[in-house]
């Protein structure tokens, strides 16, 4: 296969940027969209009005409403603030810690490093969900619980991919020149391995929201997240799934607005890769 | 090889007490043991038949010291009785389990059957229509949380059209059909990517533009040479994906009532009946552990690459 001429690869790069606007202005709207949740949804969304239950979808309950009778287009508006503000929080937590502990382990090497690496060994051999099932269980359920089980599954890829790109920092003649200086390692990790290794880990945690994304609703859905009556995409599934014969609208609802969000931060993950990485573009 | 092995067995074990510690520690952290179980909802009982008890069953040994007693019951098959039920644990698990196992192998035949196809022809039609048409509907698929699609499924083929039970009505073949479609469809979608991504890079590599300017047909060229030595990368990772898979069964068993080990997890969860979940941690991580040692074995075994020591060990 022959490489792309010059006028192509110029293409590609004006349709990355393209991409890269688009699916960027979107993920913002949606975050605007939580942000003001409450004052963008057209009823009160634990309002329940019991003349007007499980009302087919209309002009004036876009999504219907549920067995009491609330909007479920308010209740989908107020549940983003919920989904979206934890599944951020949680991939900010992973990324955080796992780059700590990762950058630590490289740096620092000798037992320490061995000791935590066999420690992220074993959170790695456990099958995800199976771990964050558990841990979620044992803390009893809860929103701020299911995100600290699922943020002791998920750290160990970052501090990974941390590690090693320390290791290789670590070797590079600058970074010699640094340390021969008498620098402070303090500062040598935040002025200088930070910048230069936040690259991949940013990528990364980027393509991670989608995913973390649909983890909490699964634990939400399994009432391990978030409880009823608060509004959350995954509890209100879970809620609402014996009406699922008689009134599908109120089930679909929650269940579009993840995959909708969780399209859109897909699509904006893959484009900052493809825009970081050009040669993982096409893939 | 038999070094590897070797080596490879003697990787495990620390992996293995840590997955045992660990879930030994979390229940304990859980602040509940069986005496609060016992007595917990009994009104009152004296202290002396608690201490009494609690020396029975050894709770007042040293934490460590009940761990390693704890280990030594637990490979002989005893993780105590369920505090609901009264039964064993580990009886109730292994009764569940080949349920579990039946899903999860349907599943992982019905996506090789499903995205090594298409991954091929979405390689081999790279940038074409055909192309965008299947990376569309990987990428739809990769954005839909499972008990989405579960609920999806339901409606349209068991509500709508009627074909299929709502919930399973036993361990048929017939009532596995949804949950199987369900997995394989989240399954599929990933994985279809990574054939088309592992083919892709197959057919960049020189010796098929070589093969090509001797005036070789395209299509032997793919069967013949491109196929097979991107297959044994794909069943890898189609292999380390059992582990996800295993836990991913969790949500859909409880939503289609099929009585396996994930359902049994999340009703024991909801329960707090702590050994069982305890059961299903640690046996779900041994499996795991172990289906990833086997497909790294294999792995060595049939690839003439790795098994003739060309590349670097």
């Amino acid at each position: 296969m022959k490489e792309p001429t010059v006028r192509v690869q110029k293409i590609r790069k004006d349709t990355v940027r393209i991409r890269l606007i688009i699916f960027g202005t979107l993920a913002i709207l949606l975050l605007i969209c939580s942000v003001f949740s409450e004052y963008l949804t057209p009823y009160d969304p634990y309002l329940q009005d019991l003349a007007n239950i499980k009302a087919a979808p209309s002009a004036a309950h876009i999504f219907g409403t549920d067995r009491y009778g609330r909007d479920m287009l308010s209740r989908v508006i107020v549940g983003s603030r919920t989904s979206i503000y934890s599944t951020l929080l949680l991939v900010a937590i992973i990324t955080v810690t796992g780059t700590m502990i990762g950058v630590f382990c490289g740096w620092h090497g000798k037992w320490i490093d061995v000791v935590l690496m066999r420690i992220s060994d074993i959170f790695l051999a456990f099958p995800g969900l199976v771990f964050a099932l558990a841990v979620a269980g044992i803390l009893e359920g809860g929103l701020q619980n299911a995100i600290i089980a699922l943020a002791a599954i998920s750290w160990p890829k970052y501090a990974r991919i941390a590690r090693s790109q320390t290791l290789a920092q670590k070797e590079t003649p600058y970074l010699k020149a640094v340390r021969l200086s008498g620098c402070s390692t303090m500062k040598i990790i935040i002025k200088h391995i930070l910048p230069n290794i936040i690259g991949p880990i940013l990528v990364t945690s980027m393509l991670d929201i989608g995913t973390m994304m649909m983890e909490l609703a699964g634990l939400s859905f399994l009432g391990l997240g978030a409880k009823p009556p608060t509004a959350e995409w995954g509890s209100m599934m879970s809620d609402t799934r014996s009406l699922l014969t008689t009134v599908p609208w109120v089930t679909m609802a929650p269940g579009i607005a993840i995959f909708i969000s969780v399209m859109i931060f897909n699509l904006l993950g893959d484009t900052i890769r493809d825009y970081a990485d050009p040669k993982s573009r096409g893939r | 090889m038999g070094k590897y092995i070797v080596h490879r067995l003697l990787q495990l074990i620390p992996v293995l007490l840590g997955i045992t510690f660990m879930s030994f520690a979390m229940m304990r952290m859980a602040g509940s043991d069986a005496i609060t179980e016992l007595y917990g909802n009994k009104g009152a009982v004296s202290q002396e038949v608690i201490d009494a008890k609690r020396a029975e069953l050894g709770l007042d040994q040293p934490f460590l010291t009940q761990y390693v007693s704890w280990l030594g019951k637990m490979m002989t098959g005893d993780m105590g009785i369920s505090y609901v039920s009264g039964k064993d644990v580990f009886d109730t698990f292994i009764s569940k389990l080949p349920a579990t196992l039946l899903l999860t192998i349907l599943s992982i035949l019905l996506t090789i059957a499903i995205s090594i196809p298409l991954g091929v022809l979405a390689a081999v039609s790279h940038d074409r229509i055909t192309d965008y048409v299947l990376r569309f509907f990987s990428f739809v698929g990769n954005s839909m949380p499972n008990f989405f699609v579960a609920l999806l499924l339901m409606q349209l083929l068991a509500i709508k059209l009627k074909w299929l039970p709502v919930i399973s009505d036993g361990i048929t073949i017939r009532s596995a059909l949804m949950p199987t479609l369900t997995l394989a469809i989240a399954m599929s979608a990933k994985y279809m990517r990574q054939v088309r991504a592992t083919v892709l890079e197959e057919l960049n590599k020189d010796y098929v533009t070589g093969a090509k300017a001797r005036g070789v047909r395209q299509s032997v060229i793919l069967w013949r040479s491109v196929i097979k030595s991107s297959m044994l990368t794909i069943i890898t990772l189609l292999a380390l994906s059992i582990g996800s898979l295993l836990g991913g069964t969790a949500i859909i068993e409880s939503i289609f009532m099929w009585d396996g080990v994930g359902k049994l997890a999340v009703d024991a969860i909801t329960m707090r009946d702590y050994p069982l979940i305890q059961a299903y941690v640690v046996w779900m991580a041994v499996i795991y552990v172990l289906v990833n040692l086997i497909t790294d074995l294999l792995y060595h075994a049939l690839d003439p690459r790795i098994r003739l020591g060309v590349s670097k060990e």
